[in-house]
């Protein structure tokens, strides 16, 4: 228990210094983030634990390099890079291995642990050169990165709020509850032009102020972790890897607008990030930088986790307030806004998980530093979640003002062998689709928007050839329309209605008059909907119509360019190569095959119901896709 | 049926009996339950003093609630933007072929049921899907399959 801010320093700087020597010594990192824990990473730690103990190695003075009653264990949050998990990150050497299975332990044991040298085929794959690489930092993707959010990534733990202190975790905190008023902090986030990194590039710092200067007796600060995008995990990297980030950020925020109590909204899909935000908010309250008179100061502030129960207007702040209320997640119209009157009629402030992130570093850096990433209008940096048929794939953070291509191919690596690039799905089921012509555009809000696009809450899906446009606006029309909440008819009908023509396109039933319709529609539903959800569910549509007009127009005569719409296949087979097994004809579930045994069989067209089942059973391949 | 309300009572106990955690109270509920049984629902109503027709309106709002029963093993299948394009449809044939079901059923021995979801933020394991809070991921057809004979003989094996 810290009991004022004095104690504080003090303590921060001593872990500093305990992490110093730690860094020094023997320390095996591993990833404990969703993606390597899918792929048994926990089984890896739990190997480590038992082969260090048998070898003697916890706490053990035969080896010099482990400390006496010193674990040289450690969890770390996702480090992006899940592609290549489970991860294990050993230090002081930096050797990144990637791919590990338990029984790739004893080895690493062995050889590192004991010998400090590298397992040479763990080690990470440079995807730019193809070639391992000692460690992280010597990568390509690693080095064209910002990582500014996600310092220390591969090398902080994630469950430990004195591993937090010792990066300089809480100094912020400490600072502006020591040095600095309300104002000077609002003027100090309005100065650093950060924007809200939810998804519409809001100026933050216009929020803080509008819900400052509201008076009332109760306010709130809520954190929206609804990340429900489709395609858009960087809310969840977050909190599993650096909660008490997002929790100083949220504390600050509660100082500043004069707020006694905070909400973190976090999807209930998110198990291991609500396990650990409630390990940090329990941990901040033992330490007293949490709770009643923190820290002798007089400020007291109280954070509570609020599960969400999977619905994606939920993103939506006002929807997103009802649903803490516990009612239904429906929006409600602003004004008035929630900086005015929110949580039960009480004025609330309202940010992303990645917003809150960004405040104490900007408060530790100053706004000139933190300027210094990004560009003039977008400054900072942007954690995006890349995925598609890419050589690596998973989150990274790039300062805004990077280009697509940059991210694509200095970073990921480019696509896999074979595939062809056809455009970048961006900002999930609000966003768009960009052609090939856009890969050098700046990556900011304002450029986004002038390309009808949006950063969204940052997803980036890569689309290769093989995929039809019209498929893919038929994706996310059937997702908008699930998820429409069904209060403002705009919204409930007209995405149902967007959704019937683009079904109609992919059965290739659509008319000429059909592709009017579709454009018409999507103005009206984008103009004249009640909320985000709705004003940006047609941009799937709007995007793919203005750059890939083409498919839609082929489509109307037959033809589907990718081959993805099974309406448009026709399955034939080939006289020279079948056989006349009737392997075929036995297993359609159609009926649609006949023929006489040892003669080339036949499938009926009118019967067909394009299931590709003859394809999977031939054995000769004598079946093809006309 | 007879019903016993304990486990229920403590729940909303946990919960203080608040109307504001009503979410979290149902989340413990289906949990619990596998369901919201209209019982229950019913008794929540009464505890809260929220007319259960509120309560059911919450509770078919959010995608976690269901109102018939879910499985013993409760598969989500992802279908979110990246999972969709690696092929998750082919993952949903294989599930339907192995268990003989459709998204949003249950078999008859209550063992499994299937749901299709948006996005488990997995995307970088596409596809995926999550059974009983434990994520799977690049999947096939062919591993789907195993995956869930494997967990079809633990279930045999429990009930023994």
């Amino acid at each position: 228990m810290l009991n004022n801010i004095n104690q504080a320093i003090e303590f921060i700087e001593e872990q500093k210094a305990k992490r110093q020597k730690k860094l020094s010594n023997l320390s095996i990192y591993i990833c404990v983030g969703t993606g390597c824990t899918a792929k048994g990473a926990m089984k890896i730690y739990e190997q480590f634990k038992k082969i260090l103990q048998r070898e003697n190695l916890i706490g053990s003075v035969k080896l010099s390099k482990i400390d006496e009653d010193e674990n040289p264990l450690r969890k770390t949050g996702c480090c992006g890079r899940c592609s290549n998990g489970p991860l294990v990150n050993i230090l002081p050497y930096g050797y990144f291995y990637s791919h590990v299975t338990v029984d790739d332990v004893e080895k690493i044991i062995e050889k590192t642990v004991k010998h400090g040298e590298p397992v040479e085929e763990l080690l990470l794959v440079d995807p730019a050169t193809n070639r391992r690489v000692k460690s992280l930092e010597d990568t390509t993707l690693y080095r064209n990165q910002n990582f500014y959010i996600m310092e220390d990534i591969g090398k902080c733990e994630c469950d430990s709020i004195e591993d937090y202190m010792a990066r300089g975790g809480y100094s912020s905190l400490l600072k502006v509850l020591s040095q600095m008023n309300p104002d000077e902090v609002v003027e100090t986030v309005k100065a650093a032009g950060l924007r809200g990194r939810g998804g519409g590039g809001f100026p933050t710092g216009l929020k803080w102020e509008a819900a400052k200067k509201s008076k009332a007796e109760r306010k709130f600060v809520v954190c929206n972790g609804d990340e429900g995008d489709p395609g858009a995990f960087m809310n969840r990297t977050l909190l599993e890897r650096d909660p008490h980030l997002v929790l100083e950020g949220m504390i600050i925020a509660g100082y500043t607008i004069g707020a006694q109590k905070a909400y973190a909204y976090i999807r209930a899909e998110y198990p291991i990030a609500i396990h650990m935000f409630q390990k940090a908010i329990d941990d901040a309250k033992r330490f007293g930088l949490l709770g009643q008179n923190i820290l002798g100061t007089g400020f007291s502030f109280d954070v509570e986790i609020k599960e969400g129960a999977g619905a994606f207007v939920c993103g939506e702040e006002t929807a997103l307030l009802s649903s803490i209320e516990g009612k239904r997640g429906m929006p409600r119209p602003r004004p008035p806004f929630p900086a005015q009157s929110g949580l039960w009629g009480y004025p609330t402030l309202i940010n992303n998980v990645e917003t809150y992130a960004n405040v104490p570093r900007i408060i530790r850096d100053g706004v000139e530093k933190y300027r210094k990433l990004g560009v003039a209008n977008s400054p900072g940096t942007k954690m995006f979640s890349v995925t598609g048929p890419l050589k690596v794939t998973g989150i990274i953070e790039v300062q805004f003002g990077t280009s697509l291509r940059k991210i694509i191919y200095d970073i990921c690596g480019g696509l896999v062998n074979g595939e062809d690039f056809k455009a970048v799905q961006i900002g999930g089921p609000s966003g768009a689709c960009l052609s090939k012509e856009f890969l050098d555009m700046p990556l900011d809000y304002d450029t986004l928007k002038s390309a009808d696009a949006m950063v969204g809450s940052g997803g980036i899906v890569v689309i290769t050839q093989r995929t039809c446009m019209v498929e893919v606006a038929r994706f996310f029309l059937d997702f908008t329309k699930r998820e429409s909440c069904g209060k403002c008819i705009p919204c409930r009908e007209g995405t149902m209605q967007a959704y019937t023509i683009l079904e109609k396109f992919t059965q290739g039933k659509a008319t000429k008059q059909d592709l009017d319709n579709l454009e018409f529609l999507s103005k009206l539903i984008k103009t004249t909907s009640l909320c985000g959800l709705g004003k940006t569910a047609p941009n799937p549509i709007i995007s793919t119509l203005k750059l890939f007009r083409d498919e839609y127009i082929s489509h109307l005569n037959g033809i589907c360019p990718s081959g993805t719409c099974t309406a448009f296949k026709k399955y034939v087979i080939n006289e020279q190569i079948c056989k006349g097994c009737g392997l075929c004809a036995r297993s359609c579930p159609q009926n649609a095959i006949t023929g006489e045994r040892g003669k080339p069989y036949e499938i009926d067209q009118n019967k067909c119901a394009k299931c590709g089942l003859c394809v999977d059973k031939c054995r000769f391949k004598a079946i093809e896709i006309a | 049926m007879e019903r016993n309300f304990q486990k229920v009572e403590e729940i909303l106990q946990k919960h203080g009996y608040k109307k504001e955690n009503l979410i979290r109270i149902l989340l413990d509920v289906q949990r619990q339950y596998r369901h919201l049984p209209e019982d229950i629902v019913n008794y929540i109503g009464v505890a809260l003093q929220i007319p259960p027709a509120k309560i059911f309106g919450v509770g078919t709002f959010y995608a976690q609630f269901s109102l018939k029963p879910k499985g013993e093993y409760t598969i989500l299948l992802c279908d979110g933007t990246a999972c969709h394009m690696e092929g998750s449809t082919a993952l949903l044939k294989a599930i339907e072929e192995e268990l003989n079901i459709k998204p949003g059923e249950v078999t008859k021995d209550l063992m499994f049921s299937v749901d299709q979801v948006g996005c488990l933020g997995a995307c970088a394991l596409a596809p995926a899907m999550v059974i009983n809070e434990e994520v799977y991921g690049n999947l096939t057809p062919e591993k789907v399959k195993q995956i869930i004979r494997r967990l079809k003989e633990e279930g045999e094996k429990d009930a023994q």
